[in-house]
């Protein structure tokens, strides 16, 4: 059908030229921001650590978003409300243990048993979505879940405003991880160390478990195909369950990450994160491990780089106002140039 | 214990616990202000009855997986089983919150929600009285699976439109008035709900009614289909008339400030309308349909304000119009095109950040010199040359919805519309048997877009002023919440949503809080027991059900879910 091609193609020759100019744009405007010389290389290096750190705690929920789809091929709209649960719930006891004095006299424990806190209640409330929301809709058509996950984003975040009350509140500081250090010729603040380096132990505990246990090894069987996996005698439920609890543990220490680089939780924290991580889940290809941590850290990096590299160069005021439509313009020219992701299996889409 | 047993007391606990849940968001406290029926019992304390009364009705009803219907003494058991257990939760939460504060934690926890579940009689007393008024609701729940089904159905139907009667008290005692029927407002309404005769004779009259129609029904039926085609035509068109009058003379019945909200109705069923050929004719479910609000309330406010900060032609509303449709297409194209290789929620989540992508444009530093930035534009023109009126404005608002309705119907029993179907059913099946979807895809984004900017250009004009705080997501959640509610493809069913959805919240202050949380609810209710909404098409209905007897190994639980008894809403 020559007609049809010709149509199709028409189509394709817009979205490149669609494409392409933003490319383009944001090449010249990088060109423009770095021959005026105007930031410094060390604020550049300010800006990129920035990016890992913030990186890594988008990877953590992205983490989250890749085992749900890679199982379920389904999107769990609702895991950036499961992280703000965690964070939300985890600043009581944060508050409490500052109360009776134990952030300052053992600031490590404290921090494990907040981080400990933060995570059991993301798994808690992950697993319950998974059993209320989600289970009993298995089957219907793709729209259905998808609908219902927007309904459960959206009773969790005003159940969280319910409960404990609408207003921001500050996190306690845990003073160990004040203060900078001296890497090489790189300063960087403690706190992005520890958020960067607990991030990647909990990747590698989380690869670790996929690919070396036995509950790891029916998670894969299941995503490859749940009918045989039922047949070879894997509880398939259970496995979607522990996927859920998972990807909720995960959210859990990445809400606490969250707020110690930015020191504050209230009830729509989890909105922005949560689409920004998925956003990275597709830039690596969903259902992705791998691509999950590597499409967090290059969207924290470019989130963080981006409106300076490329939108000061056209002298825009301030463009780290734009942070979120550079962002989402990832997102759409992911899915425009290559659906799949960066390390995605083709059928995905 | 047995099977039903086990389930009574899981239900019971459920039902428990969603009383706690309601509680502690705050719901029951703030809704203590309103009486749904005068001197005799608050919205507040409806809440955990209504509760108890379906975890009565829900323990006692057939178990399907093990085809065991309860019969008999055993019906009430079950049910008070399950009302007791629930109330015992409650009774436990109140005596809970008197016992430790909780308050740094639970803002919501407080003396007087305990207060209000143990009914101001202390903790002994009060902790009885759930216990056992939680068994004998449970029981009385139960028992309309005993009466014949006829009159449980009334009786259920019955009940929600008298609340929904009680709710509504704003709205009807202000028409009674205007039309100078304070004698019989006074009978009816007080303190912010029914009166208790109003409330029997709404109840009474509702459930007779419905009785009637359910038992003889179908012979009223048979005699309308066995009309001459053109008497039953001339029948609808005086039902149709009939009803356009009284749209028209909506404004003077319930004043000038119920006309403010009925004209947010309007704007809500118009961009409703627009999301419909979206959503319910193509299939493709767009998140970010305030991108289209949006654009369409700042071509207006720039083409009309004279203080639009750079370009101010001040042009009169109607002369903006035309500019608005074309920036609807454009823009209708604009994020058509990127998306029409996704599907499903690929398309969703894209279109989300699209709607992002304009507010964050519209609030920016970049963007301020053309649009206002965070100061918006002011002082934009009302549509009709008379002061800014809520009474005036409905008018075309009215206009719009109507030509969107018109449109709307007229497109959906079209070729495009069948052609809308068959892709939303199977993209790739359609396009096999001819359909070009690339076209019919732009085409529904572009459609959908210019309801959509319309209702924005009217929304802009009726509050004079745009800022970009106006058109966060909550818009598109709003809009896509009340096609759901009312049923995708249905006309009827918008229109009914946005007065649930939308009407309603604005009447009652205490709703305005909880708005997002029942929505939210709503959107899950809906899907898990009928997700073809309230007031569904027919051949939606049709689809939905054919789905469910498909042989996945998954279909069978959904459609056990879904082919659940409902007693409405």
């Amino acid at each position: 059908m020559p007609a049809r091609r010709a149509r199709l193609n028409l189509v394709n020759i817009f979205l490149w030229v669609f494409g392409g100019a933003i490319l383009a744009l944001s090449a010249w405007g990088a060109f423009l921001t770095l021959s005026e010389g105007r930031i410094s290389p060390s604020a550049w290096q300010t800006l990129i650590v920035a990016g890992v750190a913030l990186g890594s705690v988008y990877a953590l929920i992205a983490l989250g978003y890749t085992l749900v789809y890679g199982i379920l091929f389904m999107i769990n709209f609702a895991h950036g409300e499961v992280f703000m649960w965690g964070a939300f719930t985890a600043f009581f006891a944060a508050s409490a243990l500052n109360d009776i004095g134990m952030i300052d006299a053992s600031p490590l424990l404290a921090f494990l048993l907040v981080l400990l806190t933060a995570m059991l209640v993301s798994m808690l409330v992950a697993v319950l979505l998974e059993r209320v929301a989600y289970r009993p809709l298995r089957g219907a058509p793709r729209l259905v879940p998808l609908i219902t996950a927007i309904g459960a984003s959206l009773v969790l975040q005003y159940t969280a405003r319910g409960f404990y009350g609408s207003g921001v509140r500050g996190y306690p500081g845990f003073g160990l991880f004040g203060g900078t250090v001296e890497l090489g010729p790189i300063r960087i603040d403690v706190v992005e160390l520890v958020v960067i380096f607990a991030a990647l132990a909990l990747m590698f505990a989380l690869y670790f478990f996929i690919n070396r246990t036995r509950t790891g090894r029916a998670m894969r069987a299941v995503s490859e195909d749940k009918d045989v996996a039922a047949m070879m005698g894997i509880n398939v439920d259970r496995i979607i369950v522990t996927t859920f609890a998972i990807g909720g543990l995960l959210a859990g220490a990445a809400g606490i990450l969250y707020t110690l680089l930015f020191n504050q939780v209230h009830f729509f924290m989890g909105f922005l994160p949560g689409i920004k991580a998925f956003t990275a889940a597709v830039l690596g290809g969903i259902g992705n491990i791998i691509g999950a941590a590597l499409g967090g850290l290059l969207l924290g990096i470019l989130e963080q780089v981006g409106p300076n590299l490329l939108l000061t160069g056209y002298g825009i005021p301030s463009p780290n106002q734009l942070q979120d439509v550079i962002a989402f313009t990832v997102l759409v020219l992911v899915l425009i140039f290559r659906p799949s992701g960066l390390l995605g299996r083709k059928e995905n889409v | 214990m047995d099977l039903p047993m086990r389930r009574a007391l899981f239900t019971g606990l459920l039902g428990g616990l969603a009383g706690v849940h309601v509680g502690l968001v705050g719901m029951i406290d703030s809704f203590q202000g309103r009486d749904t029926i005068a001197d005799l019992i608050t919205l507040g304390s409806m809440l955990p009855l209504l509760i108890l009364l379906l975890v009565g009705w829900r323990a006692a009803s057939p178990v399907k997986s093990a085809q065991l219907i309860p019969t008999g003494a055993r019906t009430f058991i079950l049910g008070a089983a399950a009302g007791a257990t629930a109330g015992l939760i409650l009774a436990a939460l109140a005596a809970l919150i008197t016992a430790v504060n909780l308050r740094w934690i639970l803002v919501n926890a407080t003396p007087g929600l305990a207060e209000i579940l143990q009914f101001g009689q202390g903790l002994v007393v009060g902790s009885l009285i759930l216990i056992v008024g939680g068994a004998l609701l449970g029981l009385a729940g139960a028992s309309l699976h005993v009466v014949p089904p006829a009159i449980a159905r009334s009786l259920a139907i019955a009940f929600v439109v008298s609340l929904a009667v009680a709710l509504l008290e704003p709205f009807l005692g202000a028409v009674l008035r205007n039309l100078g029927l304070d004698a019989v407002e006074e009978v009816f309404f007080a303190g912010g709900g029914l009166t208790l005769v109003g409330a029997i004779v709404v109840f009474g009259l509702t459930a007779a009614g419905i009785y009637a129609w359910t038992t003889r029904g179908e012979g009223a039926r048979e005699r309308v289909a066995a009309m001459p085609a053109d008497r039953r035509r001339n029948a609808k068109l005086i039902w149709y008339g009939v009803l356009f009058l009284l749209l028209l003379a909506l404004p003077q019945l319930v004043g000038q400030r119920l006309s403010e909200v009925v004209g947010t109705v309007g704007l809500y069923v118009l961009l409703g309308l627009g999301l419909n050929i979206v959503v319910g004719f193509a299939g493709l479910l767009d998140l970010g349909y305030v991108a289209f609000y949006a654009v369409g309330a700042y071509t207006t406010a720039v083409l009309t304000s004279p203080s639009s900060p750079v370009f101010a032609p001040e042009l009169p509303f109607w002369g903006a119009l035309p500019f608005v449709i074309i920036a609807a297409a454009l823009i209708g194209l604009m994020v058509g095109t990127p998306v029409l290789r996704l599907r499903g929620d690929y398309l969703a989540i894209v279109t989300l950040g699209f709607g992002e992508i304009a507010r964050t444009i519209f609030l920016s530093a970049w963007a301020q010199p053309a649009v206002g930035g965070a100061q918006g534009i002011l002082s934009i023109p009302p549509p009709l040359p008379f002061e800014r009126d809520p009474q005036a404005i409905y008018y075309p608002i009215l206009l719009f919805c109507i030509i969107a309705a018109v449109a709307a119907t007229s497109l959906a029993s079209s070729r495009v519309g069948r052609a809308w179907n068959a892709m939303r059913e199977d993209e790739s099946v359609a396009e096999a048997t001819g359909v070009n979807t690339t076209v019919y895809k732009l085409l529904a984004f572009m459609l959908g877009a210019a309801f959509g900017c319309l209702s924005g250009a009217l929304f802009a004009a009726k509050i004079g002023v745009v800022f970009p705080q106006s058109f966060d997501i909550l818009v598109s959640i709003n809009a896509l919440a009340l096609i759901i509610l009312g049923g995708m493809g249905n006309i009827a069913g918008v229109v009914v949503g946005a007065i649930v959805l939308v009407g309603l919240p604005e009447l009652l202050r205490e709703f305005a809080e909880y708005r997002l949380l029942i929505y939210g609810a709503v959107l899950v209710a809906m899907m898990l027991l009928r997700p073809e909404g309230l007031l569904p098409s027919r051949q939606r209905q049709a689809e939905l059900h054919e789905r469910e007897s498909d042989e996945d190994q998954y279909a069978e639980t959904s459609g056990e879910e879904t082919g659940r008894p409902v007693v409405t809403i």
